[in-house]
């Protein structure tokens, strides 16, 4: 039987008594938890940015018409020289045609699929961007621009103008900043592009677009895609890339496989494109994980000290409650409160100062000519990380308070009263 | 009525060497009746009273207390054997000394939970009375003087109305006016109360005004 109120009773003067250690070791976990909520916001929201920044856009499945040799050269096909041991010298590739065949009947067959999310359609053009007497060479891009911010965050990358304002003129252009900047140009202005046959089409900037990758940016610019067929000269079915989003992203290196097998096309998934990726993803949560578990412990070995020292102080009270009728289960509940106590109070003040130091962040300026959308530091409030948080807090200074007591239980007053 | 017999109680210290400290140890005290302990220092008082006090289990033979054996018991058995019906005063006061008088004479009668919060109070203030000390209630304990300190342990020893109070040396430390205070104490509540008593002493005057004393020999009852 147990009189709980005793016990607490016990257990708040003890702490009161001793209100600077037991500050000390509450200190502690609160420093403990509060970081690792600030670590865990902080590194989530990076990755969560970082994700955003290649993930976002890039397509679970890319299609396109590669250009290489044949894996099946002709020699192998004629019955003649079969099972013999060929070799062909310089092998080269067929003069073949970047675009899709049939690509509106496969863009169909995808949109009918149930795993797929929505498809877009690129018509990519090598071109001369001409200025004057400047000429870059670069990339223009015909998309669907509504089906590009529908799917891949596309409007993120405008920084001037509009991704819109493509709709309602036909011979707009969204123009990498990159090629803004080296040719002067800014909203408003003509830029003439010349198409690698020879044709050179007057173009108006509506908007400037900056992915945040200077390659990227140094080359690339936006049209609609029946701007980019006539550059090409090509008609209204040529398409050379097909852009898949997935309802499962994990589905895509199954599907890419499948298409490739079954439309004589390459199609690589976004897993196999962004490896590298997902191995700094899970890298700097590993290191965010060690960091704070760390904390963690060094603060329950904090109050494991203080409790063992207090135990020790306090060998003459545990003697007298034992000889007045306090069994050892008492006292180790009255040392275990106290370590719960401790926990408890330093794990939410972790809490509190985990959400000030986020929201402190969340609001710190951060501009870089890398990130155009970001204009504060990345914080990821998931409130798993403060259930986390303060569960971590009082179970560890539970098993921290755990030793000390059981030492406590088992202490024999006859000793500490005949040492008297 | 019987509230406390032995029966060929043995104990052995086995560290440094073996050695029979306690030897055959049969005794038994009446209720109401007031007893003291007189022997040589070393010949093992304070070992007996450890066991008959529960606190020691590490021992052969019988141990009784109102009626019931005691021996074999489990420790948390015991503890609230020790808390219902045991008050033990030792020679250093000891109290809890971050707690108020009147809070250090309630404990035991608050772990042991059979009255409100405001009944122990009343009872813990009515026991402070008897003893004189009602008006340092709500002082610290480790404020107090030698004397008043060993009046509260004296209090708190009976604030559960245990079957016997048990002591070892209670007056050793205290001046011979305190001690007489003390002794006068312990005997109203025999008379008065019909409390048992077993008080170690080496106090030649002390025990001589007590009902019986026992007297010790290397670990033996000689009378
Ligand atoms: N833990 C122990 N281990 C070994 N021997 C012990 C232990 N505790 C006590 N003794 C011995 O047991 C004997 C009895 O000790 P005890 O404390 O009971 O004596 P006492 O009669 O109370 O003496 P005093 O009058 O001085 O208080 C002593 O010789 C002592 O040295
Ligand atoms: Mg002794």
């Amino acid at each position: 039987m147990t009189n709980y109120k005793v016990i607490f009773d016990i257990t708040r003067t003890h702490l009161q008594t001793r209100l600077k250690q037991t500050s000390v070791a509450a200190l502690g976990v609160t420093f403990g938890i509060g970081t690792f909520i600030i670590m865990m916001g902080f590194m989530t929201g990076l990755n969560g940015l970082l994700d955003g920044l290649v993930l976002n856009r890039t397509p679970h499945i890319h299609i396109y018409n590669e250009i290489k040799p044949t894996d099946d050269q002709p020699i192998e096909l004629d019955e003649a020289f079969a099972g013999n041991f060929n070799i062909i010298h310089n092998v080269k590739p067929k003069e073949s045609l970047v675009r899709i065949h049939n690509a509106l009947p496969l863009i169909a067959e995808l949109q009918k699929d149930k795993r797929v999310k929505g498809v877009t359609s690129q018509a990519i053009a090598r071109v001369f961007y001409v200025a004057g007497s400047i000429q870059l060479n670069g990339i223009v891009n015909g998309i669907d621009v509504m089906d590009e911010i529908k799917l891949f965050n596309f409007g993120d990358y405008i920084v001037e103008g509009s991704g819109e304002s493509l709709l309602k003129r036909t011979n707009g252009i969204l123009l990498g900043a990159g090629i803004a900047k080296k040719m002067s140009l800014d909203l408003g202005d003509k830029i003439n592009v010349s198409s690698v046959n020879g044709g050179v089409f007057p173009l108006k900037i509506v908007g400037i677009y900056q992915s945040g990758l200077a390659e990227v940016d140094n080359t690339q610019s936006f049209v609609n895609v029946k701007t980019a067929q006539q550059l090409l000269g090509e008609g209204s079915n040529y398409i050379s890339d097909i852009n898949v989003k997935l309802n499962n992203m994990d589905l895509a290196p199954e599907m890419a496989k499948e298409l490739t097998k079954s439309f004589d096309l390459t199609a690589t998934d976004i897993q196999t494109a962004n490896a590298q990726f997902e191995t700094g993803t899970s890298i700097r949560n590993l290191i965010t994980y060690a960091v704070s578990i760390t904390l963690l412990i060094v603060a329950g070995f904090g109050i494991y000290n203080i409790l063992n020292m207090l135990i020790y102080e306090k060998m003459n009270d545990i003697a007298i409650l034992k000889a007045t009728g306090f069994s050892g289960s008492d006292v180790k509940k009255i040392f275990i409160s106290q370590a719960v106590i401790i926990g408890f109070i330093g794990g939410m003040l972790g809490l509190i100062l985990g959400f000030v130091g986020s929201v402190i962040i969340d609001h710190t300026p951060f501009n870089t000519e890398a990130l155009p959308t970001i204009k504060t530091y990345p914080i990821n409030f998931n409130p798993l990380f403060y259930i986390v948080g303060i569960t971590f807090a009082m179970i560890s200074t539970f098993l921290a308070g755990y030793l000390p007591a059981r030492k406590a239980e088992k202490i024999d007053p006859v000793e500490i009263i005949r040492g008297q | 009525m019987i509230v406390l017999e032995t029966k060929n109680i043995n104990k052995h210290f086995h560290n440094p060497i073996d050695f029979h400290v306690l030897k055959d140890i049969t005794l038994s005290i009446d209720q109401g009746e007031f007893v003291s302990i007189m022997g040589k220092s070393g010949c093992g008082k304070s070992t007996l009273l450890y066991i008959l006090s529960t606190m020691d289990t590490d021992y052969t033979g019988e141990l009784h207390l109102a009626g019931k054996i005691v021996s074999g018991r489990p420790q948390q058995e015991l503890a609230v054997i020790r808390n219902e019906h045991i008050g033990f005063v030792f020679q250093f006061h000891y109290l809890l000394p971050e707690f108020s008088v009147i809070d250090n004479v309630m404990l035991p009668a608050r772990k042991l939970g059979k009255k409100s919060y405001k009944e122990i109070k009343q009872d813990a203030y009515d026991k402070l009375e008897l003893l004189g000390i009602k008006e340092q209630a709500d002082k610290k304990a480790s404020m107090l003087s030698g004397g008043q300190k060993q009046r509260v342990s004296i209090a708190r020893a009976l604030i559960n109305d245990p079957a016997i109070i048990m002591g070892d040396e209670p007056t050793g430390n205290l001046d011979s006016k305190n001690s007489e205070n003390v002794f006068n104490i312990f005997k109203d509540l025999s008379s008065q109360q019909n409390l048992s008593l077993l008080i170690v002493t080496h106090d030649q005057d002390f025990a001589n005004k007590t009902d019986r004393i026992i007297e010790m020999e290397d670990g033996k009852i000689i009378v």
